[in-house]
């Protein structure tokens, strides 16, 4: 199963208290994540990416095994440790705002 | 036994005040959807157990929030499990798209930017809900970049009224200092095809056939920082309102300037008077008495709060031009607070109860129509929008 750790808003929208497991048949990309993270949890549809163009929203950021993945290409395979569940990947909000 | 709610949006959440008709104890619950801004929270006519609330944040967007029991508990109506057969959502209650369908959508327009260049329109959040008069399923919603929205199923999917957008004076339509907005939605209680709608800074629009098409109506308003001072769009309205038993009857804060019309916006007058400045957003009208109105004024519009340190709601009897300070129980030194255009509302108990909400994060009543004031709460966020609910 793979991990995902949300924003504490983020889980709060979702009514979940920890991490997420989701099952992803196929490549595990940001791309896969986020789209079985959105068919499981509806409700975060629009939140991470928009509806139609699923361009990030500017304010949050992906990492996962201590590297910025924000900028990799969403297609882009994901390390072996977030495949295999050993490691999350983590959505993060910027650090902004008041 | 009669009742109110006050529905409360903040910066930092929604928070829900109740008292019984009498208006002296009050239960206060919140913070609903805590850390997120609030823009606005309003109850069904129709429904009044059913409330939408409008949930954004720079981070995370726009959410739709609806309930079904008063405020109790909460729900995304779009965000449940269900599913269509190809496995996705049944309904997206934040996903609002602007129409760009041949038939429905065009001209997709592009309106100016602050630079003065023409900018594509870009979905930012939900200002005002509006639900319908009569069917709680139904709702309209004012959105920044301005467009009306609405959706009759309860909040699960929304699509725009795009005829608005579309009747051609969008590309003269430009961002106030707030951002492009559709604040304000009026619903004629004696006429279910005619609305209006505001936007700053474009102005006001009304429609005769249920928000299919609109037209301009600015005829009179002056406004000097736009080229032409009295041009038929650009201007920068802050609210209008009207009393459910004259829905011809509009009143307006502008930008600067308050401002009356008797003929359903066709034109017209200010009604700014001995107003010790016609700068402020809110405006409102008594319950039991069309001529009666309400503003706050505000220094100006590079200072944002209250003049000479003094919060001072301004009273008409006269449907403007002539007008009263009403001070007793508002602080009338050291105060610096504004009082946003969606943050008074009136209640229809016998004693009309008049509210406003600050920046300052009070709350204050009126229960004998503004004569004397009293905080039900005074250290909430920063108030975006305050609606009342008079419960039967």
């Amino acid at each position: 199963m793979i991990r995902v750790v949300l924003p504490p808003h983020l889980r709060t929208l979702a009514h979940v208290r920890d991490e997420v497991q989701l099952a992803i048949a196929g490549p595990v990309t940001r791309a896969s994540i986020l789209d079985a993270l959105e068919a499981q949890y509806p409700m975060l549809r629009g939140t991470i990416r928009d509806h139609v163009t699923l361009q990030r929203r500017a304010f949050l950021r992906f990492f996962a095994c201590e590297r910025d993945l924000t900028h990799d290409p969403p297609d882009a395979p994901l390390p072996d440790a977030v495949a295999s569940g050993a490691e999350p990947f983590l959505v993060l909000g910027a650090i902004a705002g008041g | 036994m009669s009742g109110v709610r006050v529905l409360v949006g903040t910066r930092k959440g929604a928070f829900i005040l109740t008292a019984d008709g009498k208006r002296k104890q009050w239960d206060v619950s919140g913070p609903h959807f805590a850390g997120w801004e609030i823009y606005h929270v309003k109850g069904s006519l129709a429904d009044p157990d059913r409330l939408y609330a409008s949930q954004s944040s720079g981070w995370f967007g726009q959410v739709m929030q609806r309930s079904c029991d008063g405020g109790k508990t909460w729900e995304t109506p779009g965000g449940g499990m269900g599913k269509t057969p190809d496995g996705m959502p049944t309904g997206e209650s934040n996903k609002f798209v602007y129409d760009t369908a041949p038939d429905t959508g065009k001209p997709l327009t592009t309106h100016q930017f602050y630079d003065g260049t023409q900018h594509p329109w870009e979905f930012k959040r939900v200002w005002h809900v509006e639900p319908s008069l009569t069917d709680p399923d139904t709702v309209y919603a004012g959105v920044e970049d301005a467009a009306l929205f609405r959706t009759s199923d309860g909040g699960k999917t929304w699509e725009e009224l795009a005829g608005l957008r579309g009747h051609g004076t969008g590309p003269k339509w430009q961002p106030g200092a707030g951002g492009m907005c559709l604040h304000t939605i009026l619903l004629d209680p004696t006429n279910p095809r005619r609305m209006y709608v505001a936007i700053s800074a474009a102005g006001a629009f009304r429609s005769d056939d249920a928000g299919t098409s609109w037209k301009p109506i600015n005829r009179g308003l002056r406004s000097q920082y736009i080229p032409d001072p009295t041009a038929e769009v650009g201007h920068c309205v802050h609210r209008i309102a009207l009393h459910r038993s004259r829905p011809n009857v509009l009143f307006m804060q502008k930008h600067w300037d308050v401002m009356r019309s008797d003929d359903a916006g066709d034109s017209w007058r200010e009604v700014s008077g001995n107003l010790p400045t016609d700068f402020g957003f809110v405006i409102d009208v008594h319950a039991h008495e069309p001529e009666t109105i309400y503003v706050v004024p505000i220094k100006s519009d590079s200072e944002h709060y209250v003049p000479d340190g003094k919060l001072r709601v301004y009273r008409s009897r006269s449907g403007g031009t002539e007008w009263e300070a009403l001070t007793k129980g508002l602080p009338q030194r050291d105060c610096y607070v504004n009082v946003l255009r969606d943050a008074m509302a009136v209640d229809s108990l016998d004693a009309c109860g008049v509210y406003f909400g600050t920046t300052g994060g009070q709350v204050y009543l009126s229960a004998d129509a503004g004569d004397s004031w009293t905080p039900i709460v005074r250290d909430l966020p920063a108030v975006l929008s305050v609606e009342v609910q008079t419960l039967r």
